[in-house]
C-alpha cells in the first residue's frame, strides 16, 4: 500500500494555504507563482481544484527526459512512491513540461526541473490544508473513500428514481 | 537589501499628470506604524491637509498592505483603503481580504498612493516593474463583475482586479470598492472617492515573493496560530459564516429592527445563518476561504426565484441585519437581491440598507411625502429594498437623495433624529442599548459608526475572554449591560485592532482566539523588527488610533462629535432582554477619555502626544495642555 496526496474537492476552500506553503518550503518565501501545487477557483459553482503532481507510476515525465534526470523512487520515511529529478543531471530542455498531462513539473528559472518531491514525507501543503482536502494517506483509503462517494450519489439517484 | 515582511517600495501614481513612480518605503514610519491602517494613516496625514474637499483631486487613496499580507500566516490577506470619507469628512478605512492584495505585494509594493484626478476615465496595470495607466472609456458604467472580467481579458489572466461600480463613478457617497470575487472594502465611501479621480479599477500581478526574517519563528509562530484557528467554533464558523451571529446578537437583544426601534426581530430564524445554509448558499454548510484563511466563512448564495435571481458572494450578517430586520424584512431571495445589486453596482451594504431603513421611519411617520418616494413606503416591503437599491446606485429620481446617506436624508426632511449613526455614518447591525461597549466604540471610531476597527461588541457578545487584555486583569467574563469595565476594555481593544488592521490580518483571528502575543510574534518574525513586547505592541496601536483622531481635528472634527443618536441615549430599548436599557454614554466617555489620555474636550494631551511618539504631528492648536 503506497501513501499519496489525496484530494477531496467537495473540502476544498480555495484558500491557497497548498501553495503558500509549498512556495514557503521549496522557495524560502511566499510566493504562489513557484509553488508546486495549484488551485483554480470557480466561483459560480463554489469549487476549488487544485492540481498537483499524481507521482505517476508510469511517469511522462521520466518517461520523456533525454538525459535520464527523472526517475521513481520511494520516499524513506513513508515508503511512498516519489518521481523526482536529479539536478545535476538535468539540462533543462523543458521535455518534461510538454508532457506531463497535469502541468506538474516545470522548468525554473536556475535552469533545472522543479516537481513535487513530497517535501522528503512531510507534504506542507497537506500540513496546512485546514480544511482537509489535502491527505497524505494510503491511496487504496483514498479511493475506497471515493467510491464510498459515488456510492452515496447513486442512493440519492435511486432514492429519485423510485 | 533583502526586505523582509515589508516589500520596501511605494507605487505612487499622478493621475493628473499620468506619472508613475517608485519610491523607498521609509522605515522609520513603517517600524512606527507597521502597514496597512497604520503606514496607510500616517503617509495620508503627511501628504494632505485634512481640511480638504474628499471629492477634490488634493485628496489621495491610498491602498496599504500589512507586512503579513502575501504570506502564509492565517487569516492575513488583507489590504486597507485609506482616504478621507465624503460620507463623514473624517479619516475613511475600508479593508478587504483577496488575491488583490496579495498581488500588490508580489508585484514589489507595500502601498500604492493614488494622487490627482485623471481627465478621463482610466485603469491602472501593474505587471511588476511594469505599470501603466490605461484607457478606462470602454468600462464606464461596468459593474463590479463586468469590469473585472474585461480588465482580466485585456490584462491577464492572472491579474487580480479591484474596482468600482457604477455607485462609484456616480459618487454615491457610500460607494465601496470590489476586488476579487465579490470581495469589498466597503465602508466610508472610499469607492466614492475612487470614481472622483476617474479611476475606474486597479489590475495587479507579481512574480516576487513575501521573504520573512526567520523563518523558524514565522513557521513556528503561523502553527500556533493555525493550531488555535482548528476548534469547533471555527467548523461553525465555516458551515454558516457570519450569518451564523444574527441568531447570538438576537438572543442579546441587539438586532435592529425597523431603523433601531426595536431590538428582537419576530421572523429572525427566517433569515439566520441555518436558514442562508440551507437554502439559498450554493455549498450547503461550507464555506469558501479568503487566501490563507483556515476559517472560510465566505459564500456564494444562488436565488432562482425570476424576480430576486442572482449569484454571487455573501450576503454576510451586517447586510442581512440592515436590509432585512433592520427594514423588517424576512424574505432572503430579496435581502440576497439587495447585496448582490450592491456588490455589483460597488455600494456599502450596510449605509445602503441603513438608509433605506431611514426612509422606511420617515415615511412612516409621514416626514417624507409618498410623491417624493414615489410610492409608499413601509417597513417590511421586501420589493422596495431591491428597488430602492437599484434606485440609490444609479442616482435615479428619490434614489437621488438616498445616495447621499441617511444623515443628509434625515437633515434635508428636518429630522436629524431619524439618523442611526455616528459622525454621518450609519451603525452597523448592532444596538448599543444592548450592547454597552459597542455603544462606546460606536460613539469613538474615529471613522464613525463601525462595528469591526474596535469589536468590543465580541467580548459583549461572546463573553469568553481568552486574550491578554482581559486574562492579564483577571476578567473571564464580560457582561454586555455592564458599563463599568467598558471605557478599559474599549480602548484596549480599538488600540489591538489597529494592530489587526496595520499587519493585514482579519478580525476573525481575533474572535476565535488567536490573541495579541501570537499576532506580535508573526509581525516580529516577518519583520525582523522588535515591537518591544506586548506594551510595546498595544503603545504602537495605540499610536494609529491617536493619529486617526489627530486627522480628524485637523478635518474640523472635534469631541462633540463623539456622541449618539437621541434614539440610543434616551429612549430606552423597548423590547427584549435589553428593555429599559438606553446608552449610557456620559457615564463611560469621560473615563474613556482619561485612559486614552486626552483631555475633556476629547483633545490628545502633548505629555501622551509625547509618550506615543506623536508630539511632532500633534497639530499647533492642540499644542498647549
Amino acid at each position: 500500500m503506497t501513501k499519496m496526496i489525496n484530494v477531496d474537492i467537495e473540502k476544498c476552500t480555495g484558500c491557497g494555504c497548498c501553495e503558500l506553503w509549498c512556495s514557503f518550503k521549496h522557495k524560502g518565501e511566499f510566493n504562489p507563482s513557484k509553488s508546486r501545487i495549484h488551485k483554480t477557483i470557480f466561483l459560480e459553482q463554489e469549487v476549488s481544484i487544485p492540481v498537483l503532481c499524481r507521482q505517476c507510476e508510469d511517469a511522462w515525465c521520466a518517461r520523456i527526459c533525454p538525459s535520464g534526470a527523472i526517475s521513481k523512487g520511494i520516499n524513506a520515511l513513508t515508503g511512498a512512491t516519489v518521481v523526482t529529478v536529479n539536478k545535476d543531471r538535468c539540462v533543462g530542455c523543458r521535455m518534461c513540461a510538454l508532457a506531463c498531462p497535469y502541468g506538474c513539473i516545470t522548468v525554473m528559472d536556475e535552469g533545472y526541473a522543479e516537481k513535487c518531491d513530497l517535501c522528503d514525507g512531510v507534504p506542507q501543503c497537506v500540513k496546512f490544508c485546514a480544511a482537509g482536502a489535502l491527505t497524505f494517506a494510503d491511496s487504496d483509503e483514498g479511493i475506497l473513500d471515493r467510491k464510498a462517494k459515488v456510492a452515496a450519489t447513486l442512493l440519492t439517484a435511486y432514492q429519485e428514481a423510485e | 537589501m533583502t526586505m523582509y515582511g515589508w516589500q520596501g517600495k511605494i507605487l505612487r501614481v499622478n493621475l493628473t499628470k499620468s506619472e508613475v513612480s517608485v519610491e523607498d518605503l521609509d522605515m522609520q514610519r513603517a517600524k512606527d506604524y507597521i502597514g496597512g491602517i497604520g503606514l496607510g494613516t500616517v503617509y495620508l496625514y503627511d501628504e494632505i491637509d485634512p481640511a480638504v474637499d474628499p471629492l477634490s483631486p488634493q485628496n489621495k487613496l491610498i491602498f496599504a498592505t500589512g507586512p503579513l499580507t502575501g504570506t502564509g500566516a492565517p487569516c492575513a490577506n488583507r489590504y486597507m483603503l485609506v482616504t478621507k470619507s465624503p460620507l463623514t469628512g473624517a479619516i475613511a478605512n475600508a479593508s478587504a481580504a483577496g488575491e488583490f492584495a496579495m498581488q500588490i505585494k508580489y508585484a514589489g509594493f507595500d502601498m500604492i498612493i493614488v494622487e490627482g484626478k485623471a481627465k478621463k476615465p482610466v485603469y491602472l496595470w501593474i505587471d511588476d516593474d511594469n505599470v501603466e495607466i490605461r484607457d478606462a472609456q470602454s468600462l464606464w458604467g461596468l459593474n463590479s463583475q463586468q469590469t473585472r472580467d474585461a480588465v482580466v481579458a485585456a490584462t491577464s489572466p492572472r491579474a487580480k482586479v479591484a474596482s468600482i461600480g457604477p455607485a462609484g463613478e456616480k459618487l454615491v457617497r457610500f460607494a465601496c470598492v470590489m476586488n476579487d470575487d465579490d470581495r469589498a472594502a466597503g465602508r466610508s465611501g472610499v469607492g466614492t472617492v475612487m470614481g472622483s479621480k476617474n479611476l475606474k479599477a486597479i489590475a495587479v500581478k507579481g512574480s516576487k515573493g513575501v521573504k520573512v526574517a526567520d523563518r523558524k519563528a514565522f513557521y513556528q509562530a503561523a502553527e500556533s496560530a493555525f493550531d488555535t484557528l482548528n476548534s469547533d467554533e471555527v467548523t461553525w464558523f465555516h458551515g454558516v459564516g457570519t450569518p451564523g451571529v444574527l441568531g447570538l446578537v438576537q438572543s442579546f437583544g441587539a438586532l435592529p429592527t425597523r431603523n433601531f426601534q426595536e431590538g428582537v426581530y419576530e421572523d429572525w430564524q427566517k433569515i439566520d445563518g441555518d436558514a442562508l445554509a440551507s437554502t439559498i448558499s450554493v455549498r450547503k454548510f461550507m464555506g469558501t476561504a479568503c487566501p490563507a484563511c483556515p476559517v472560510a466563512c465566505g459564500r456564494v448564495t444562488r436565488v432562482t426565484d425570476p424576480e430576486f435571481a442572482g449569484v454571487g458572494g455573501g450576503p454576510e450578517y451586517e447586510t442581512i441585519g440592515m436590509f432585512g430586520s433592520n427594514c423588517g424584512v424576512s424574505d432572503f431571495n430579496a435581502i440576497s437581491k439587495a447585496n448582490f445589486i450592491c456588490n455589483e453596482m460597488g455600494m456599502d451594504t450596510i449605509s445602503a440598507g441603513g438608509t433605506i431603513a431611514c426612509a422606511m421611519e420617515m415615511s412612516e411617520r409621514g416626514y417624507i411625502p409618498a410623491e417624493d418616494i414615489g410610492f409608499p413606503l413601509r417597513f417590511g416591503d421586501a420589493k422596495a429594498i431591491v428597488k430602492l437599491t437599484e434606485m440609490m446606485a444609479n442616482r435615479e429620481g428619490f434614489g437621488d437623495v438616498l445616495a447621499e446617506g441617511s444623515y443628509r436624508l434625515a437633515e434635508k426632511y428636518g429630522h436629524p433624529e431619524c439618523f442611526m449613526g455616528v459622525k454621518k455614518q450609519d451603525f452597523a447591525s448592532y444596538d448599543g442599548r444592548a450592547l454597552q461597549g459597542m455603544g462606546l466604540g460606536y460613539a469613538t471610531q474615529p471613522r464613525g459608526a463601525c462595528h469591526i476597527r474596535g469589536e468590543v461588541q465580541d467580548l459583549d457578545l461572546y463573553g469568553v475572554c481568552v486574550w491578554k487584555l482581559t486574562s492579564d486583569r483577571g476578567i473571564t467574563q464580560v457582561d454586555p449591560l455592564r458599563c463599568d469595565d467598558k471605557p478599559l476594555l474599549g480602548k484596549e481593544v480599538q488600540d489591538w485592532f489597529c494592530m489587526i488592521d496595520a499587519c493585514g490580518m482579519c478580525n476573525f483571528a481575533f474572535f476565535l482566539h488567536v490573541d495579541e502575543d501570537q499576532t506580535r510574534e508573526l509581525i516580529e518574525a516577518a519583520t525582523g523588527i522588535d515591537m518591544g513586547g506586548y506594551e510595546g505592541f498595544m503603545r504602537t496601536g495605540e499610536r494609529i488610533f491617536n493619529l486617526e483622531t489627530l486627522f480628524n481635528r485637523r478635518a474640523g472634527l472635534t469631541g462633540a462629535d463623539d456622541t449618539l443618536p437621541k434614539r440610543m441615549l434616551e429612549e430606552p430599548m423597548p423590547d427584549g432582554p435589553a428593555k429599559g436599557h438606553v446608552v449610557k454614554l456620559s457615564e463611560m466617555l469621560p473615563e474613556y477619555y482619561k485612559l486614552r489620555g486626552w483631555d475633556k474636550k476629547g483633545n490628545l494631551t502633548p505629555e501622551r502626544a509625547q509618550e506615543l511618539g506623536l508630539a511632532d504631528r500633534l497639530p499647533a492648536s492642540l499644542k498647549q495642555a
